[in-house]
């Protein structure tokens, strides 16, 4: 008789678990306990009649209360778990919603606009100006020399005598330069040309962010504490930044801001070409040649400047392994980045 | 520029780390793109040692050898095929299993009847020159068996170095070495050229007569006529050399640094140039008429086939170096074939010059022709180091060559120049860098690379070595201060700023909020080229375009949209609806032309996602989804033009205040696939204004009366008229206006329609009384009638 109580209090631990149990839970519940041929109750109920009188009424007493109990608990939990489908009537409530077309704004102009906000948050506004430029404001306002190899590096576009596709955003600087006074704080987004064919990483038209902040005592420290900032901001609070020299005609010091992979976290891989390191941009104090072609007196104010390309960020960031996918409008990659078509 | 590595550690006498050097050359100079191990295919070559030579016995010129090569299983046999193999030498060796350059795995295998359990190596099989002629003896001590790349020092790192335009001094190994010991430590010197005996004289450059423009060395006459092309120009006369293959460490140097190895006299000018910058050029003297050599502006289509073999013109704006009668070299850039040294040559003119860079810039650019030369002459090279290149190119050349200088060259230099000195105030690097900086510091990080600092007064006077032509001016050597510190020495600590004077551009805002309002319209938006063919007879065209596909600056949005769409098709996607927001250009005669920002949107397909419970197919968009898209954009991009009935050309157009066309909507013609639905775009041109700011109206608490008018409206009269006489009849009193339905067909009078509106009439101040509504549409029924006859309909 120990024996059988001992079982039943067993069973009666098991009320515990119902509240918890999913449907195909309950179902093996119910078919361990309750189950017509070999439910551990109804084994117990089965050898009632052969017991002594007073141990089968004890017994029965307590293992038909038992069987009470459970039933309950099931059945409560039953509806409870009829309740979390929902069927109300004969409404399915798992048949999809009624959707509508979703719009969305492309992956480039998300990028910009998080770069951009990140340094509205420092204070440095949005500037814009053309993209047909004259050679002076494209390079000569910009401390490039005539003939000089750095301009190699800016095949252009022209469209007449002296005016080109601007090959960087910087010829806004000088514009910004020559039309306003210190402090200067803008960046500069727009699109940029340069006699580069599409393949999978160039293409003759792409985005740029420039940045601009002339001020007194502005110095490399103010550069490098500003773009670490933005890099940890756009990438990681962690992220690894690091430094090194480079070299433009308008900037003197030049540096080059690199951060730890992304993708291997620095054990090198193929997006990093082994380095460990992604390049995002390039930056220095403003040349003081510079700030003279605009006017602003180079004894008295320094500045930084920086800028970085949004189409190769963004290729980074979301591993995009062509840049013609950034081109293509193809609504199912646009889709997304916009949360999905509808 | 790639760097040999040992060629690096044989210029700083230490051994170097290719991991170390990039940390530090990416850190303080330039980054480094990558390191590639060289000769690791080299790695199951052994060094062995033949003990024995004998006959093959089936074949005479093979031999049998019995080899020493380190095995546990004593010596094997090898046949070997060389001339030279002996007995007691020791040579590289491929025992069966390796695999050798170029992926030749050695088998075991038969030779004329005779087993061969490896290989004695020639250095051309080792990719180790081009020497076939027999197998590599070498002087080694080193126990058989011993690796041979571990037994010789011929392991090397290539290290591929970015070189900035600015930094010319870093296109060698002496300038990148310097480099290295400023941050390493140690100092440079160059190494002793194997072989080389003293000079045979005093080797004093001397200056040329007539003003440094001409003299004479060992019977040759030079004249520089053209000193703005050359404003240096050094000659000497080498007689006597045998041209032939380098010697191994020569050919081996050249290699390491990614030069193919020629022979020993151009190799010899070319580890010149990979290690001291020093441009060189050697030509023979048999081919030289006069023998002369005039430096001169070429004479307008001036003639030459340079080295590559193609026939160029020059122009007067080049420097040619010439003999009596015509051009030998494309100063600076090329020489040509006829005066090119060959396996004949016994005489040398060997020249060591200083090209403007400009000139040999525009040069290079004209003939579509640079060299290794013409890259270095553009940035600039050390004029103040030409002596010193000389004499040691005069040295290389006779220690792998022979020959003999019997006469000091010719230095011709009319205007001679000193090193340039540039002030420096420590107070402004500090001011420029944002860190304190030791007086003593800044001096000590300057020299380090070469400068020589001297104090002046408060300031630092600043000699700039002759290699460093980009450093002009103070600022120049706070950068240098700055890299040689090392940048991440600077902390980055965010400073309180002051706010910019410069508020946000308002064309940024506007084309923000018109991207929004699109992407909440359910469109997404596309990002085409603005560079395409011409979509217009007054599309800007590109000077020098890249293809006619690509030779025209948009001059409109939507026909790049409608390209988009076709390639969306092109993918078997059928709902489409896409926007750009971008810059369209407009010629202006006489100037840049005009850029004004514009909008576009085009769609086609299902007016909406399907759903089940519609079972059917969604109906697709047609002009009428078109016409409310476009009255949204146009609120959007051009706030306060209204949308009207298109003449001529398109439905809708949207006009502005001043009664400009602004934008319009069609359907639009493509190449469509059968399944695809209508095409429908419109464009906009975007306001750069600010939006009109919503005016707050006080909400009604009065119900309002509906009343449902089912007019007959005979053909010619459309829905504005009828709307125009209702909205006058109801005045302030009607707040909204709906057409619920049009009808056609037969219960109709012949050439009409019926159209149904619902006109909602509300005060917001108080209950409307019934009469009054049943007054406002007797008023408007009667203008209908009487204007437009148009009646309500009976029954």
């Amino acid at each position: 008789m120990r024996d059988l109580l001992a079982r039943l209090d067993g069973l009666r631990e098991r009320l515990g678990e119902i509240p918890q149990a999913d449907e195909r839970r309950l179902q093996e519940l119910r078919t361990e306990i309750l189950g017509r041929k070999a439910g551990a109750l109804t084994e117990i109920l089965k050898a009632l009649p052969a017991l002594d009188p007073e141990t089968r009424k004890s017994v029965g007493g307590t293992a038909n209360a038992l069987k009470r109990e459970l039933e309950a608990a099931i059945e409560a939990r039953e509806q409870e778990l009829a309740r979390a489908t929902g069927v109300v009537g004969d409404v399915d409530p798992t048949m999809p919603g009624r959707a509508q077309w979703r719009g969305g704004l492309h992956l480039v102009t998300q990028v910009v606009d998080e770069i951009c906000e990140i340094f509205r948050e420092l204070g440095l506004t949005r500037a814009v100006g053309p993209e047909v430029e004259t050679e002076r404001n494209n390079f000569y306002a910009l401390n490039f020399a005539k003939d000089h190899p750095a301009l190699d590096a800016q095949d252009s576009f022209y469209v007449a005598d002296n005016l080109l596709l601007r090959t960087h955003t910087s010829p806004v600087q000088v514009r910004t330069m020559e039309a306003s006074k210190p402090p200067i704080r803008v960046v500069i987004p727009g699109q940029v040309y340069r006699r580069d064919p599409f393949d999978a990483s160039h293409a003759p038209v792409f985005e740029q962010i420039e940045g601009l902040v002339v001020d007194e005592g502005i110095s490399f420290v103010d550069l490098k504490a500003t773009l670490s900032l933005f890099a940890r901001r756009f990438f990681a609070a962690d992220t690894a930044v690091r430094f090194h020299p480079s070299f433009f005609p308008f900037t003197e010091p030049s540096a080059d801001m690199s951060v730890r992979c992304t993708v291997c976290g620095g054990r090198g891989c193929a997006t990093c070409k082994q380095s460990g390191w992604m390049e995002i941009l390039g930056s220095g104090m403003v040349h003081p040649a510079v700030l003279e072609n605009c006017g602003i007196d180079s004894e008295r104010y320094t500045g930084f400047a920086f800028g970085m390309g949004p189409h190769r960020i963004a290729m980074l960031r979301y591993g995009i392994p062509d840049i013609r996918l950034l081109y293509e409008s193809d609504v199912r990659f646009l889709a997304q980045f916009a949360g999905g078509v509808q | 520029m790639i760097l040999s590595r040992r060629w690096l550690e044989a210029l700083l006498g230490r051994s170097l780390d290719a991991r170390e050097m990039e940390r530090v050359l990416t850190a303080h100079v330039s980054p480094v793109e990558g390191v590639t191990p060289l000769h690791q295919d080299l790695g199951d070559v052994l060094i062995a040692r033949v003990l024995e030579v004998k006959k093959h016995p089936n074949a005479d010129r093979l031999s049998l050898c019995l080899v020493d090569a380190g095995g546990t299983g004593g010596p094997v046999e090898v046949v070997c095929g060389a001339p030279n193999v002996q007995a007691g030498k020791v040579y590289p060796f491929a025992p069966v299993g390796a695999v050798l350059p170029g992926g030749l795995k050695l088998e075991r295998r038969k030779i004329r009847g005779t087993e061969s359990n490896g290989m004695l190596c020639s250095a051309k099989e080792l990719g180790l020159g081009t020497d076939a002629g027999g197998i590599l003896e070498l002087d080694s001590t080193a126990a058989s068996g011993t690796r041979f790349l571990d037994a010789l020092p011929i392991a090397d790192d290539q290290i591929a170095l970015e070189v900035y335009a600015n930094r010319p001094d870093l296109l060698c190994h002496r300038g990148v070495a310097r480099e290295l010991a400023a941050s390493l430590g140690g100092t440079v010197k160059l190494p002793a050229i194997p072989g080389a005996t003293p000079p045979p004289f005093a080797l004093a450059p001397v200056r040329g007569a007539g003003g440094g423009r001409e003299g004479v060395t060992d019977g040759v006459r030079v004249v520089v006529e053209d000193v703005e092309g050359a404003p240096r120009y050094m000659i000497a006369v080498i007689r006597g050399v045998r041209v032939a293959p380098s010697p191994a460490w020569l050919a081996d140097r050249v290699a390491a640094a990614g030069q193919r190895p020629i022979n020993n006299v151009v190799d010899a000018t070319n580890y010149i140039l990979l290690e001291l910058n020093q441009p060189m050029h050697a030509f023979d003297l048999a081919k030289l008429r006069g023998p002369a050599v005039v430096v001169r502006r070429a004479k307008p289509n001036e003639r030459i086939v340079t080295l590559d073999g193609v026939e160029r013109t020059l122009s007067a704006d080049m420097t040619a170096i010439c003999d009596a009668e015509r051009p030998t070299i494309v100063a600076g850039v090329m020489g040509s074939a006829e005066s090119e040294v060959s396996a004949t040559t016994t005489d040398l003119v060997l020249e060591c010059a200083y090209f403007q860079a400009t000139r040999i810039r525009r040069t290079r650019r004209a003939l579509g022709l640079s060299s290794e030369s013409s890259y270095r002459y553009e940035r600039g090279i050390d004029m103040l180091g030409m002596p010193d290149a000389l004499r040691r190119a005069i040295d290389l050349i006779i220690a792998v060559a022979g020959g003999t200088v019997r006469e000091p060259p010719l230095d011709l230099w009319a205007e001679p120049q000193q090193a340039r000195s540039v002030f420096l105030r420590p107070e402004r690097v500090d001011r420029v860098l944002g860190l304190a900086f030791a007086r003593s510091e800044i001096e000590q990080l300057l020299s380090s690379v070469g400068f020589v600092v001297a104090p002046k007064d408060e300031r630092l006077a600043v000699q700039v070595p002759g290699w460093r032509p980009d450093v002009t001016r103070e600022v120049d050597l706070i950068e240098e201060v700055a890299r040689l510190k090392g940048y991440e020495a600077f902390p980055d600590e965010l400073r309180p700023y002051r706010p910019g004077t410069v508020p946000t551009a308002p064309a940024e805002l506007a084309l923000a909020r018109v991207r929004e309002r699109m992407a909440r319209a359910g469109f997404l938006e596309a990002r085409t080229s603005s560079l395409g063919p011409a979509d217009g007879p007054d599309a800007v065209a590109l000077r020098n375009p890249l293809s006619t596909e690509e030779g025209y600056l948009r001059n409109r949005l939507l026909p790049g949209l409608v390209r988009r769409v076709e390639y969306n098709w092109t993918v078997r996607e059928r709902d489409i609806r896409l926007f750009e927001v971008g810059t369209v250009f407009k010629p202006r005669p006489g100037q840049a032309p005009e850029e004004l920002p514009s909008l576009a949107g085009v769609l086609t397909g299902a007016r909406r996602p399907g759903h089940w419970t519609e079972g059917a197919k969604v109906p697709d968009m047609d002009i009428w989804d078109l016409k409310r898209h476009f009255e949204l954009a146009v609120e959007a991009a051009a706030p306060g033009a209204r949308v009207v009935s298109a003449i001529g050309g398109g439905v809708w157009s949207a006009i502005d205040e001043h009664d400009r066309v602004v934008g319009s909507a069609s359907t639009q013609v493509a190449d469509a696939p059968k399944w695809a639905g209508g095409l429908l775009g419109f464009e906009v041109e975007i306001a750069v204004a600010e939006a009109p700011r919503p005016a707050y109206a006080r909400l009604p608490t009065q119900p309002p009366t509906v009343q449902d008018l089912s007019l007959v409206v005979p053909a010619g009269v459309v829905a504005k008229q009828v709307e125009t006489r209702l909205r006058d009849a109801g005045g302030a009193l009607l707040e909204r206006l709906e057409v619920l339905d049009e009808y056609r067909g037969p219960n109709l009078p012949a050439n009409t329609r019926g159209v149904t509106w619902r006109c909602v009439f509300r005060d917001p101040s108080r209950t409307l009384r019934d009469s009054e509504v049943d007054d406002m549409i007797r008023r408007a029924l009667a203008a209908l009638e009487g204007e437009l006859g148009v009646r309500r309909r009976t029954g």
